[in-house]
């Protein structure tokens, strides 16, 4: 239950392809690559765990690219233009998400639409909202505007460690505790194996969904702050573009699968390394890099090829040992 | 006699260890209705499904106009001429009635015959509709068609495909009495135009207004059959029977209350018309028999708040509970053991520990925290105690028997000691000895002061085990049996829709 075999493989990749990237060329290793790759790591590592929490359920939650955006401008006119204190502010945002995350969830569980088509929805409209509130312009913050405790807190770093991924191993061990050692983590594996059997079973399956989707939120507001503050300006027209695409990798690196019931949250953690690590070696070994979304579908197809490849040699393994 | 159109010879089937037919020989003539009868699981649709090529016979021949013939799948016997009229219709609702008829064989026109010939569709299908005198047309869309409608739309498409001989499912099911008399006129015209029919039904005056033989299935083997002029309801019901049962009766050891669960004008969504009144006393079980589809598994999934009831109320000892959810249901001491145990019983994937704390979460966590030793306690000793066949609790679901599922299910809900225990078909797919096990755990239950509601279609174990029988039909408590009344033949004529005094009035 602790280190699951598949999440010791993705370690066991993600330390080979590092390896060989840091043979070739050892700037990989150095202090500010490893540092600059932790903070990334952090940033697109937090909202795909609130992903992962979804795809648990058998949903998927497509509008985390957009929300990034919209909580970004918002929180850029909350800070610079209202002036508004930052701990409010920091208050506010995730709130926003929350809410955000908790319709989705109302939308799929009360009307029973489909997850794919309510957040696809949400993508859109989000996106159109951010571009509006900000009429298409970059929201950024003025010159001189500084935010010493806020900027401290979200792009600072403490003992050479970027906070945004102190923030993903604090909240990624919160989430780790959620999922594996509640009963709340308990119905979300049995709804995503068998959602009627959990309703048989006297689990209100309905707020357990919305629940999913509501911290969905929460956790790609928070990563909505980190990326506002680490970028200061935000061009609502492609700020967070494919994230959502980023965070559903990470799961099904991580041994998530679609259909609901299966992952862990050490799998998905490694895998938003993983992720972060092959945009590095693109960087670093000087592949041309508009192979960069190349080399990261080959990477998963091939994970995804033999992680099946593996299971189907196990059945038919055990099923020459029984009959042995 | 002429000569047989389809002739079957010591056809058997067996799915592993389990016979559903033996040996069976029969013929069927051209241009003749033939009733096929029998109680629920006495063979009809495994022989249906290898005249309409789904299954292949274990042994036994098929001989269709005198030469043997093997069907590799269900292209094969319709291009044979046989025709199925499924109980659940397969029409394609979002097409129109021609493209249904038609469906593979559209006419086309245009380069490459790349499109579908509108035109030439509804010349083709028009005079087929005629035949049957349906009153729609072939570019009626099939959303809009009722379901008697829907059954000529599959008749036509047999005849379209020249079909000889065409089986009717239970065709009656779901229709109202003057629908029923048109579809038996059009029996009736099909076999004065050579057409062989089988009728299945449980509606033995149709049987006796239609058929000019009627075959009797009994236990997967070839119980009689009956010529013309000896078709009576009697009669049939008599070949039906007539088995000798084991008796599997433990009587209750414990107390018998004058109160339980009661069941008042309780309307399910399958049934709306039609109120369930029923009371399971504490200390006894109380078996639910029917026909399939009498709407028995939706009055257990109604009360225990699964689908919503659309009127009536669920009293216990007297008290109002509420049953707007399962969680609501278990609060007041409900439990459901449901029919299909793959589908919502179990996580199969999961470890046997997984699921029999499925249902038990908050016994085994402290604020939200599972406690994982407190559960392996609990799961170690259940499984002992259920006896559960299994390397360990931690072996996945899907490697079990059904038995051993059956089991799981039981050490899921029986240890919380649910004041009303609900079993759907508890022993369906469960070999013998888990189904002794199952009885003595049921009779434990109801002893120690549960009231004990046994949904079963398995004849033997309904007169077997209950204290008392509620029999349902077409969505209502047609009667109640007391023990010294039970036998095969009150529950079938109460199944069927007859009281139980009135013998021989069609």
């Amino acid at each position: 239950m602790i280190v699951h075999k598949k999440d010791l493989g993705l370690l066991v990749l993600i330390l080979l392809v590092g390896g060989i990237v840091a043979l070739i060329n050892p700037l990989f290793i150095s202090p500010i690559n490893l540092a600059n790759t932790a903070n990334l790591i952090g940033l697109f590592g937090i909202f795909a765990i609130g992903q992962a929490i979804v795809i648990i359920t058998g949903g998927i939650d497509l509008s985390v690219g957009s929300v990034i955006a919209l909580l970004g401008v918002l929180l850029v006119h909350m800070l610079a233009s209202l002036g508004l204190p930052w701990p409010l502010v920091m208050l506010i945002v995730p709130v926003l998400g929350i809410m955000i995350g908790f319709v989705n969830g109302l939308l799929i569980v009360k009307l029973k639409l489909q997850p794919f088509i309510v957040t696809l929805c949400g993508l859109l409209i989000y996106r159109g909202a951010a571009r509006f509130f900000t009429a298409d312009a970059t929201a950024g913050f003025g010159f001189g505007q500084s935010f010493p405790a806020v900027e401290w807190i979200t792009v600072g770093r403490s003992f050479g460690v970027p906070h945004s991924f102190m923030a993903l191993l604090i909240l990624g061990a919160l989430m780790w505790l959620l999922l594996h050692r509640t009963v709340f983590g308990r119905y979300l594996y049995a709804i995503g194996k068998n959602e009627e059997a959990a309703r048989y079973s006297g689990i209100s399956t309905g707020n357990v969904i919305i629940a999913a989707y509501a911290i969905c939120g929460f956790l790609t507001a928070i990563s909505a702050i980190f990326f506002a503050m680490y970028t200061r300006s935000i061009s609502p027209s492609s700020h967070g573009n494919f994230y959502e695409l980023y965070a559903i990798a990470a799961a099904v690196l991580g041994g998530f699968s679609l259909r609901g019931g299966e992952g862990s949250m050490i799998g998905v953690i490694l895998g938003a390394v993983l992720l972060q690590v092959l945009q590095n070696l693109v960087n670093l070994l000087g592949i041309p890099s508009s192979l960069n979304f190349a080399v990261m579908g080959a990477v998963i197809l091939f994970g995804v090829l033999v992680d099946s490849q593996l299971s189907k040699l196990k059945t038919i393994f055990g099923l020459t040992r029984q009959a042995n | 006699m002429t000569k047989a159109l389809l002739a079957l010879e010591g056809v058997s089937k067996r799915y592993g260890p389990v016979v559903a037919l033996e040996d069976i020989s029969l013929a069927i003539c051209a241009g003749e209705v033939v009733g096929l009868v029998g109680e629920n699981g006495a063979g009809k649709s495994t022989l249906m499904k290898i005249l309409g090529g789904v299954a292949a016979p274990t042994s036994g021949s098929i001989m269709m106009d005198g030469t043997e013939i093997r069907f590799a799948n269900a292209r094969q016997s319709m291009s044979a001429g046989i025709a199925i009229v499924h109980q659940e219709l397969n029409s394609f609702s979002n097409l129109d009635v021609a493209a249904n008829i038609l469906i593979g064989r559209e006419p086309r026109r245009g380069p490459f015959h790349l499109f579908v010939d509108q035109q030439q569709s509804r010349v083709l299908v028009k005079p087929m509709l005629a035949r049957l005198r349906a009153d729609f047309e072939p570019e009626t869309p099939v959303a809009q068609l009722s379901i008697a409608q829907r059954q000529l739309v599959e008749i036509a498409r047999a005849l379209s495909l020249d079909a000889r001989l065409v089986i009717m499912d239970e065709p009656t099911s779901s229709l109202t009495l003057n629908e029923s008399n048109r579809l038996l006129q059009i029996v009736r015209e099909l076999r004065d135009s050579g057409v062989s029919v089988i009728f299945i039904t449980h509606r033995l005056n149709e049987i006796v207004e239609i058929a000019d033989r009627v075959i009797v299935l009994r236990d997967g083997r070839f119980a009689g059959e009956l010529a013309r002029a000896e078709i009576t309801p009697a009669s049939i019901i008599k070949l039906m029977i007539g088995r000798t049962l084991q008796t599997l009766y433990a009587p209750p050891s414990g107390q018998t209350y004058d109160t339980g669960l009661t069941v008042s004008g309780v309307r399910t969504k399958c049934y709306p018309h039609q109120e369930v009144n029923l009371t399971v006393r504490r200390g006894e079980i109380l078996g639910l028999a029917g026909l399939i589809g009498a709407g028995r598994s939706e009055l257990a999934r109604a009360i225990f708040g699964i689908d919503p009831m659309i009127a009536g109320e669920v009293r216990f000892n007297g008290q109002t509970i509420d049953v707007d959810s399962p969680g609501k249901a278990m609060v007041s001491g409900m439990a459901l053991i449901p029919e299909d145990r793959k589908q919502s019983g179990l996580l199969l994937g999961e470890s046997i520990a997984e699921n029999i704390a499925l249902a038990n979460w908050s016994n085994f966590s402290s604020r939200g925290f599972v406690n994982t030793s407190s559960l392996h306690e609990h799961v170690l000793h259940q499984f002992t105690n259920f006896a559960i066949h299994a390397k360990g609790p931690e072996s996945p679901a899907n490697a079990l028997s059904g038995g051993n599922q059956q089991k799981v299910m039981l050490a899921k809900w029986l240890p919380r000691q649910p004041k009303v225990l609900i079993c759907d078909e508890p022993t369906r797919g469960v070999d013998v000895g888990a189904r002794h096990q199952i009885y003595a755990r049921l009779r434990k239950a109801s002893d120690e002061g549960a009231a004990v509601l046994l949904i079963s279609s398995d004849m033997e174990e309904v007169l077997g085990v209950s204290d008392r029988i509620a029999v349902m039909h077409e969505g209502r408590i047609n009667g109640f049996l007391e023990r010294k009344d039970f036998s095969e033949h009150n529950v079938l004529q109460l199944a069927i829709g007859r009281g139980t005094q009135r013998e021989d009035v069609p």
